[in-house]
């Protein structure tokens, strides 16, 4: 039935732009999957669109160049040259090729310009900027040196402008604590855990190369507040790190035991089931135990933080306080959730890493629902509320990827994220809803440019970031690896000039 | 592994195939009606017609494929011996994504076999498309990733299902497996 309505709006959006005067002026704020996804689509659904794609960042691509993992394992398939990350990057790069299409980097929503001044300009407004912000614990001692979040941890490792002098002291300790058990967790505890030299040909921050080589780091704990069969991975990342040469995984087995309550999620979930196996195959495998200096990775399930222990000089972390849970279904949900026990145990760390989940920032004028971190939306459509409380659509805003969602998902979840946008934009735009009914037509991008030149703001054309591009390339092969990550704000605006 | 319950599934099988052969004639089904294929709708069952196609499948060179879409509008294509079903679908302007161009990265080229007896011909899937799989939205027993299913001559006449495209856009009677 969907699908039916979906041709349906395809055929009159077509039949549509060839009478329509002016062309559908479309603003896509963020270049991550979602912004690409979205501009693909657009472009491709109607001919007379016209796709801007905003960035804050010098750089497009959002976390394919500063989320995903360098060291996810180059997927060799022997008919395929590239590795994924390549392909996706190559498909967005031929959207951003589109005559259509025009990437404006370095200009950030908010400050070089507004919402509201963006819905003037635009028929349509897509917001698709992430989310950039953490998820708070709220325990005592989240301050302290030595925590970080697992955004700021991954940002650092992968070269983002923003984090490149989070500098984590991996020198100080031989123990780190991961609070979180998902991929993202599993991420951070990978690259912690992994030898060196497969770090080296990656694309790895070289500043994150450097500490990760002097890192004493030896022991990694990943702290869940449920168990095994709740925990929020899934096997292929799982597999990843548990596969991790000469690494001693422990697990208890004592945590594997399952509840009636238990064993009616495996049934239900596939993932879980297929994450269970895997946790349990490899708290029964036989180890080598005897290597000098051999890494560890202990998952701890059942405990939740209480709160962070300073060290003697008061300032640094060194050692977290856990509670230990016990699992309780909730009535409401059906689902089980962990409740403290009063047992507490204190690990000793220098390192904390937070991976309890990312948060989206909302901007200036934009509805938001703080509580679930995301944008309020009908498919996509924005929604507000009116002063009766009533649930109103903004009219020309859209929303889509983890501001709409919420951070979850891989990278293609997005692609069907911005299908389900990009049929509300034509079916907003069949029923005229777009086109401003009286006076001239919105300018679009020459209104953008216009803004930009008043505020003597300069912005980073495709262009610009191609030189980067070809920058960061010549300096990795240089050092056989995909590319050297330029890594500061200064360095990437002289690479555009370069 | 997932064998064990093909009895229960031969039902939903039934089911499906029963929902998806419903034709819808729009735009596309006009659009395609030269290779609209009319098909008995529970035709799933019957292990004569592998044998059938096992005796006469010498030296074939390419075999054929029905792609039902999401309409529940048929195409009925030719793919050569060793090709993948998403190539085939693409050279064929059928509307299967395959946004990671078959690195076993996405599940977006997610099919479902629609005859069980098709579904135990294929090799039974790697971790790898596993984990992928798990990720599908609207996921069955006889799921598979288009890119790994690469065409022989035992799988002539099978019959491939793009499931809805997200929970929004599921399908009435069409069953997202729980996640």
């Amino acid at each position: 039935m969907g699908q039916l309505l979906l041709h349906g709006w395809k055929l009159i959006s077509r039949g549509f732009s060839s009478l329509t005067p002016h062309p559908l002026r479309v603003c896509i704020v963020g270049s991550g999957p979602a912004g690409f996804y979205t501009a693909e689509k657009m472009l491709k659904a109607l001919d007379g669109a016209e796709v801007d794609i905003l960035d804050r960042l010098p750089t497009p691509f959002g976390l394919v160049r500063s989320g995903v993992a360098p060291d996810h394992p180059e997927t060799k398939l022997s008919h395929l040259p590239e590795t994924w990350k390549q392909i996706v990057v190559n498909q967005f790069s031929r959207v951003a090729a589109n005559e259509r299409c025009s990437f404006f980097g370095n200009v950030n929503l908010g400050t070089t310009v507004s919402l509201s001044d963006l819905c003037k300009m635009y028929d349509a407004v897509v917001l698709a900027y992430g989310a950039e912000s953490d998820r708070y614990l709220g325990v005592p001692g989240e301050d302290l040196g030595g925590i970080y979040s697992a955004r700021e941890f991954v940002w650092w490792y992968n070269g983002h402008p923003d984090c490149s002098n989070v500098s984590p002291d991996l020198k100080n300790t031989d123990t780190a604590v991961v609070l979180g058990q998902g991929n993202v967790a599993l991420d951070v505890a990978r690259i912690l855990l992994r030898p060196i030299n497969e770090l080296e040909t990656t694309d790895i921050a070289e500043h994150a190369l450097t500490s990760l080589r002097e890192s004493t780091i030896r022991k990694v704990y990943l702290v869940g507040r449920r168990g095994p069969v709740q925990a929020a991975c899934t096997a292929k990342e799982l597999r990843e790190i548990l596969g991790i040469k000469d690494l001693h995984v422990c697990i208890q087995k004592a945590d594997l035991l399952t509840s009636a309550a238990d064993e009616e999620e495996l049934k239900k979930g596939r993932i879980q089931r297929r994450v269970y196996e895997l946790f349990s195959k490899a708290a029964t495998s036989h180890q080598q135990h005897d290597i000098v200096g051999q890494r560890e990775l202990h998952f701890m399930f059942f405990r939740k933080p209480d709160r962070f222990l300073p060290s003697e000089s008061g300032n640094t972390v060194s050692g977290v306080r856990l509670e230990k849970t016990c699992l309780k279904e909730n009535g409401a949900s059906g689902k089980q959730v962990a409740v403290g026990t009063g047992q507490f145990e204190d690990l000793k760390c220098g390192l904390v890493l937070k991976s309890v989940g990312y948060k989206s920032v909302p901007v200036d004028g934009l509805p938001f629902d703080e509580y679930r971190g995301v944008v309020p939306n009908m498919k996509g459509r924005v929604l507000s509320l009116d002063q009766a409380e009533h649930a109103i659509v903004e009219k020309g805003l859209y929303v889509t990827g983890w501001l709409k969602r919420g951070p979850t998902g891989i990278i293609a979840t997005n692609l069907y994220c911005a299908e389900e946008t990009v049929a509300s934009i034509l079916e907003d735009f069949k029923n005229g809803l777009l086109t401003p009914s009286s006076g001239s037509p919105k300018p679009g991008r020459q209104g953008l440019l216009q803004v930009l030149e008043n505020k003597n703001a300069r912005f980073v054309p495709f262009s610009g970031w191609e030189k980067i591009d070809t920058k960061e390339r010549m300096e990795g092969e240089l050092r056989n690896k995909p590319r050297k990550k330029i890594t500061t704000w200064e360095e990437l605006l002289l690479a555009v000039d370069g | 592994m997932f064998l064990s319950r093909l009895s229960r599934l031969g039902l939903r099988i039934a089911k499906d195939s029963g929902q998806f052969s419903a034709t819808k004639r729009g735009y596309f089904s006009r659009h395609f009606s030269h290779n609209l294929h009319l098909v008995n709708n529970c035709s799933f069952s019957t292990t004569t017609i592998g044998n059938v196609h096992e005796e006469g499948s010498e030296q074939k060179e390419t075999i054929s494929v029905t792609f039902v879409n999401k309409d529940g509008e048929e195409k009925l294509i030719k793919v050569p011996i060793g090709m993948s079903m998403l190539e085939a679908a693409h050279q064929n302007d059928i509307d299967l994504e395959g946004a990671c161009e078959g690195s076993l990265a996405c599940s977006t080229c997610h099919v479902i076999v629609m005859d069980v007896d098709y579904y135990k011909k294929l090799e039974e899937p790697t971790d790898e498309e596993n984990d992928m799989l798990d990720l599908a939205f609207g996921l069955t027993e006889t799921s598979r990733l288009g890119c790994q299913v690469i065409a022989k001559p035992e799988l002539d006449g099978m019959r491939l299902a793009l499931p809805a495209a997200t929970r929004n856009f599921a399908v009435d009677g069409f069953k997202p497996k729980p996640h």
